[in-house]
């Protein structure tokens, strides 16, 4: 029997309708542990590296964490991965919500994608029935509209279900999966979706999922909910109330967005609005936030409550949660009321709440720069709003511009010639980034936006204060119960780093310090990304209940497999880098890892070449990015490096 | 006739604190897996939440009585703008619905308030409540002490023996208590 995993994967193939139910190694948990681990081996496996997303050949992978459907709080993540659309790379995206436990009750670990329906369809699993069915009826319906059809017709009100919308249909390059309260939508994995011609997976499972050693593995469970009971009643103090929980940040909960609105950019990332802020704003935000929130809901299994139901007058009713409420707004430079407006369509539409509106932003500002003429926009209105609904409406359906800028920004700038170029200036590897513009280059974050395969900064940051507290004895307090630090030295860092002067950024954290945490910071995430546990109660905010001590514990139990803090450590390297090899393998180099070249007004070529460098080597890859024989030797990926070695990216004389 | 005093184990719903996490319908199935705690299945759980998370219906219902037939007829409730079915805050394991069945034999499951040897401070669910919808109280009630004069059972029983006689009526007895 096998505990945690159910040990079965759904094999699907939309070109010829076949459906198999197959074992999987045990081998496979133990080395990669699940989620986003084993997605990446079963892409580097079979997908081969010159396959274009829009491929019958490309994989769509929908796997639930490997603590998914257990009693460990919070652990609901389906883990959705396949070649991105956008920026020809692996692309992953997670969402919680309710669909990856479900997928374990009806006894699957994953459900593994490929070819392309002819017609639009619709995946039925309920336990050991599964179907493919007929979506014709729900072709252009919404993302959440589709989730009640579907939920009606199979008389199932349990069934959980992941849909696209228009955009997905439509191959919108960020198009998001839809499911309920939460959606996986970086990388463009709903335009995957609907290049397969599949509009939904509904799910319904009542079967069990073991865990190998209860009682060890409840008494684990009991300790974090009740830390997450403690970290409740004590937020941190001395950082922004965002910081200051657990949880995804708490943005339907909170009024307070001082903080976004006067440090984040407005408009194409553009404008920096440091007095937007005041009583007044604060006052009308609070009561179209009141007016307009029902309540406040979670995801499975979690006591958080980070996202929420929204119903504004005359629209229907939909679901949100964390920053989308601000993303259209800040990008038209409008009122909140217009943000939870047309996050209701954007939200049916099935699109990217991060890069969508920094399109929008871009296509008016092309506009204004008389880029793009009236004759482009036809029939434009002349609002800020009316505008931004008109192009949502025009990108999801691919009419005009809207095929042009459907394929985002950096794409569209492309295509658009004309010096449209000039104003791509917030994306990573061609993926739209959060409207961020500094001013001191700051090492860590430097590191994390130039190597992080995610390519969304809230995914790889975490743990680690974003800035140093103002005096010691702050610095002193914080890291008095600070377990989760993998080492002593990082609260040494944390002690020594000042705001101002010699030991400040872009000097401090050294190039070592700042290597060191990111390299903590990112493989938390990774742990997380192939457990299924939330970042919000784990990778991403400051002292969670999860981390490096006694995840080690979580696994052991719940799977029977023993691993210790240097085992599973050892396991996220090797999915990281795997991750990186398999894009390596599709032509990244170290050339691409960089961030936006505006995000910091001042820079320092010669740290951030150093930054590189070292961090390269602490990965056990070399200067050019590439992961070296004896590291993936080292990490049981021989195979990746024979492959390499033939493909002639490797060599025995690797630098 | 006297008083006596009876121990009452009750929990209050406050189903406008339910954030719809299914904390306490994943608890429970592990409560009551066997050995304790050892899988997770909320289709085998005593505690059910009725979501319906677009018309913001979120009612935990405890698993009851078994009962062999559906209701005839059924009613709709509004609450505050909000329509529910009776069923929504109905208890019974009932042949309208798969609510409070075991998946894989259709037997039917009943709330014990995770009764254990030595007693839990209170049942899981409400212990794994953390956002207070469901509240655990317990509370002494004084209830009549039972009736001893002969009642209508009593009095039904001594006609059988007149009938059958007492040894009949005892193995039949003893046959419908095995049943």
């Amino acid at each position: 029997m096998r505990y945690a995993d159910t040990g079965f994967d759904l094999e699907i193939d939309l070109s010829r309708g076949s459906i198999d139910r197959v074992e999987t190694d045990p081998r496979l948990t133990q080395l990669y542990l699940g989620g986003l681990g084993v997605n990446a081996k079963i892409l580097w496996d079979r997908v081969p590296a010159e396959t274009e997303a829009f491929s019958e050949d490309n994989l769509l992978i929908f796997s639930g964490g490997l603590l998914c459907g257990t009693s460990a709080p919070g652990c609901n993540r389906t883990i959705v991965s396949t070649f991105s659309p956008q920026t020809g790379l692996m692309a992953y995206s997670m969402m919680g919500g309710f669909w990856a436990p479900e997928l374990k009750y009806a006894g699957y670990d994953r459900v593994i994608i490929r070819g392309r329906s002819p017609d639009l369809v619709y995946l039925w699993i309920h336990n050991d029935k599964v179907e493919i069915r007929d979506a014709s009826h729900l072709h252009g319906k919404g993302a959440i509209e589709t989730a009640e059809c579907i939920r009606k017709e199979l008389k199932d009100p349990n069934a959980q279900v992941a849909a696209i919308g228009l955009a997905g249909e439509n191959r919108v390059f960020y198009a998001s999966i839809e499911q309920g309260r939460s959606s996986a939508s970086r990388g463009g994995i709903g335009a995957v979706m609907g290049d397969k011609g599949l509009k939904a997976i509904a799910v319904r499972g009542t079967k069990d999922v073991n865990v190998a050693r209860p009682a060890e593995f409840m008494a684990l469970c009991d300790e974090v909910l009740k830390y997450i009971k403690f970290r409740g009643e004590k937020p941190i103090p001395g950082v922004i109330p965002i910081l200051a929980g657990l949880g995804s940040p708490q943005e339907m909960k909170l009024i307070d967005e001082k903080w976004h609105t006067t440090n984040f950019m407005w408009g194409n990332s553009r404008t920096r609005r440091k007095d937007f802020w005041t009583e007044e704003v604060e006052q009308s935000w609070k009561e179209t936030q009141e007016s307009v929130r029902t309540r406040l809901i979670s995801c499975y299994n979690c006591p958080m409550k980070c996202g929420a139901t929204i119903t504004v007058p005359g629209i229907p009713t939909y679901m949100m949660k964390c920053y989308s409420k601000l993303t259209y707004t800040m990008a038209a430079f409008s009122d909140l009321d217009f943000g939870f407006k047309i996050a209701q369509r954007a939200t049916e539409y099935g699109v990217d709440a991060f890069s969508a509106p920094q399109v929008m932003a871009f296509a008016l500002e092309l506009h204004e720069a008389g880029i793009l003429t009236d004759e482009d926009l036809p029939g434009m209105p002349s609002d800020v709003e009316g505008r931004f609904f008109w192009l949502l409406d025009r990108i999801v359906r691919r009419e005009g511009i809207g095929d042009v800028l459907a394929d985002g920004v950096y794409w569209a700038a492309r295509r658009i010639g004309k010096g449209a170029e000039a104003f791509d200036h917030n994306t990573i590897k061609k993926h739209e980034q959060l409207p961020l513009k500094l001013g001191m280059l700051n090492p860590i974050y430097y590191l994390m936006y130039s190597t992080g395969e995610k390519m969304n900064i809230t995914q790889i940051e975490g743990q680690f204060p974003q800035e140093p507290f103002r005096t010691r004895e702050e610095r002193e307090d914080f890291v008095k119960d600070w377990i989760q630090v993998p080492d002593e030295k990082f609260k040494q860092y944390l002690l020594e780093w000042e705001p101002r002067g010699e030991k400040s950024i872009p000097h401090f954290p050294t190039v070592e310090a700042s290597c060191n945490i990111v390299d903590w910071q990112e493989k938390m995430h990774y742990i997380d990304d192939a457990l299924g546990t939330c970042a919000g109660l784990s990778s991403f905010p400051l002292k969670p209940p999860y981390h490096i001590h006694n995840f080690p514990a979580f696994i052991s139990s719940a799977t029977g497999i023993d691993m210790d803090e240097a085992s599973l450590w050892q396991a996220a390297t090797r999915n990281r880098t795997l991750l990186r090899a398999i894009n390596v393998r599709r032509g990244m180099r170290r050339a691409d890892d960089k961030p936006p070249e505006d995000h910091w007004k001042k820079r320092f070529p010669d740290i951030e070449a150093k930054l590189l460098d070292e961090y390269y080597k602490l990965k056990g890859w070399d200067n050019n990015g590439i992961p070296t024989k004896a590291s993936l030797h080292g990490l049981d990926l021989g195979y990746v490096a024979e492959d390499l070695e033939q493909r002639g990216i490797i060599s025995d004389g690797q630098s | 006739m006297g008083k006596v005093k009876k121990t009452v184990k009750a929990i209050t719903i406050n189903a406008d604190l339910c954030n719809g996490c299914r904390s306490c319908e994943m608890v429970c199935s592990s409560f009551h897996a066997a050995p304790r705690y050892s899988s997770n299945n909320p289709a085998r759980s005593r505690i059910r939440v009725v979501r319906e998370p677009l018309k913001d219906i979120y009612i935990p219902v405890y698993a009851g009585e078994y009962t062999a037939a559906e209701c005839t007829g059924r009613e709709k409730y509004i609450l505050d703008g909000k329509e529910y079915e009776e069923c929504d805050f109905c208890r019974a394991s009932c042949p309208s619905r798969d609510l409070f069945k075991e998946p894989d034999s259709g037997l039917p499951l009943k709330c014990d308030m995770c009764e254990d040897e030595p007693p839990l401070a209170k049942p899981k669910c409400v212990e794994w409540c953390l956002n207070e919808a469901l509240v655990y109280q317990e509370y002494e009630e004084e209830v009549e002490e039972a009736d001893v004069s002969p009642g209508d059972v009593e009095i039904g029983v001594e006609s059988l023996i007149d009938k059958y006689g007492l040894q009949q009526v005892l193995d039949t007895i003893a046959r419908r208590s095995k049943a």
